[in-house]
């Protein structure tokens, strides 16, 4: 077996093990109820990390300019999902906007 | 309904209520098969990687540190702190987990994703389901985000070598988009607005943190702020109540 495959097989054991000892413990510890109200802001709290850091975050340094393309579809899409509330129709604007800044359309 | 061991009905549910994401998710596959193979690691080391780790940004970053050279210990490292995100995910799934059969958590946990998650966290919330349901609902989801990977890397291996400068097209920015459908229909009240700023702010300050964990704190900082607003306005509700 080749380095590579011990790489995977490195990841493999190094990704499912915090996905699985939660699951695993479930049932056998008792969670404290502040601790599940804090859960509930798990999906918010990562994924606006996620979203902030790609839209604004381009080769390792913040670029708020209208060069940045992501920053701008990632906030037509956000008035998008705040008017419509609608997640297929957020992905189609932003995708839109994102091909017609990239191929210079305008 | 007590006797039944899996509901199809919620599983086809689980899978379309996916499909957004599916679709969101298929460039950043095929960009990830790209550049895999071009990087010099093997069709099937490139589909195993899917096949075994299934874990999006995991791959991403270990297909780029491969890029800069950098050692396999540090890769995987690197990766283990990247997925510890999905450590409070599942933590967030504890109190259903707990209604489902030790041994079907296995799947569960392996096919934890952000997509995964994000679908089933708003079905979590609405508490519609018993374990069973649950279950049913998220292997539905999860299997079909899987299965849509593993067909992504494989295209992205094939087209990658005929296509080379397709990983600059910027495809990723689907998934970004993606999950800004999911997030701001979720900001009901003023304490999730608060966790959403307060999210958005530190990672402006952490981005150049190693190994991602700017991204950890951020979250921590997020859900810290959000359960003290929530507290807040939960006693000023009470104090209210009282006075009237």
């Amino acid at each position: 077996m080749n380095d590579y495959w011990w790489l995977i097989v490195a990841m493999t054991a190094l990704t499912f093990i915090p996905r699985y000892l939660p699951l695993a413990l479930a049932g056998k510890i008792h969670i404290p109820p502040l601790l599940v109200q804090a859960l509930e802001f798990v999906p918010i709290a990562v994924l606006t990390a996620i979203i902030v850091q790609a839209s604004l975050v381009r080769d390792g340094a913040i670029l708020v300019s209208t060069e940045n393309h992501y920053l701008i579809a990632s906030v037509l899409a956000f008035v998008t999902a705040l008017l419509s509330r609608h997640l297929m129709l957020t992905i189609v604007v932003g995708l839109v906007t994102f091909s017609v800044c990239r191929l210079q359309l305008f | 309904m007590s006797g039944k061991r899996f509901d199809g009905g919620l599983f086809i549910r689980g899978a379309r209520d996916i499909l957004p994401l599916i679709l969101a998710a298929i460039p950043f596959g095929i960009v990830y098969g790209a550049m895999a193979q071009s990087l010099g690691l093997t069709h099937w080391e490139a589909m195993g990687m899917s096949l075994f780790v299934f874990a999006g940004s995991s791959q991403f970053i270990a297909v780029t540190l491969l890029a800069s050279a950098a050692a396999l210990p540090v890769i995987a490292m690197t990766v283990f702190i990247v997925n510890l995100r999905h450590m409070l995910y599942a933590a967030s799934l504890m109190p259903v987990a707990e209604k489902i059969p030790a041994l079907l958590r296995v799947p569960m946990a392996f096919w934890l994703t952000d997509e995964a998650y994000a679908v089933v966290a708003n079905r979590l919330r609405a508490k519609l389901d018993d374990g069973k349901g649950f279950y049913s609902y998220y292997i539905g989801a999860a299997l079909i985000m899987y299965l849509n990977w593993q067909l992504c890397t494989w295209i992205g291996i094939t087209v990658g070598e005929k296509v080379p400068d397709m990983t600059n097209w910027g495809l990723d920015v689907a998934m970004v988009v993606a999950f800004i459908g999911i997030v701001v229909p979720s900001l009901q009240h003023t304490a999730h607005w608060a966790c959403a700023v307060t999210s958005a702010v530190c990672i402006l300050l952490t981005y150049d943190w190693p190994h991602q964990t700017g991204l950890l704190f951020s979250s921590v900082m997020a859900i810290v702020v959000g359960i003290i607003v929530l507290k807040q306005q939960q006693n000023t509700a009470e104090r209210r109540a009282i006075h009237e």
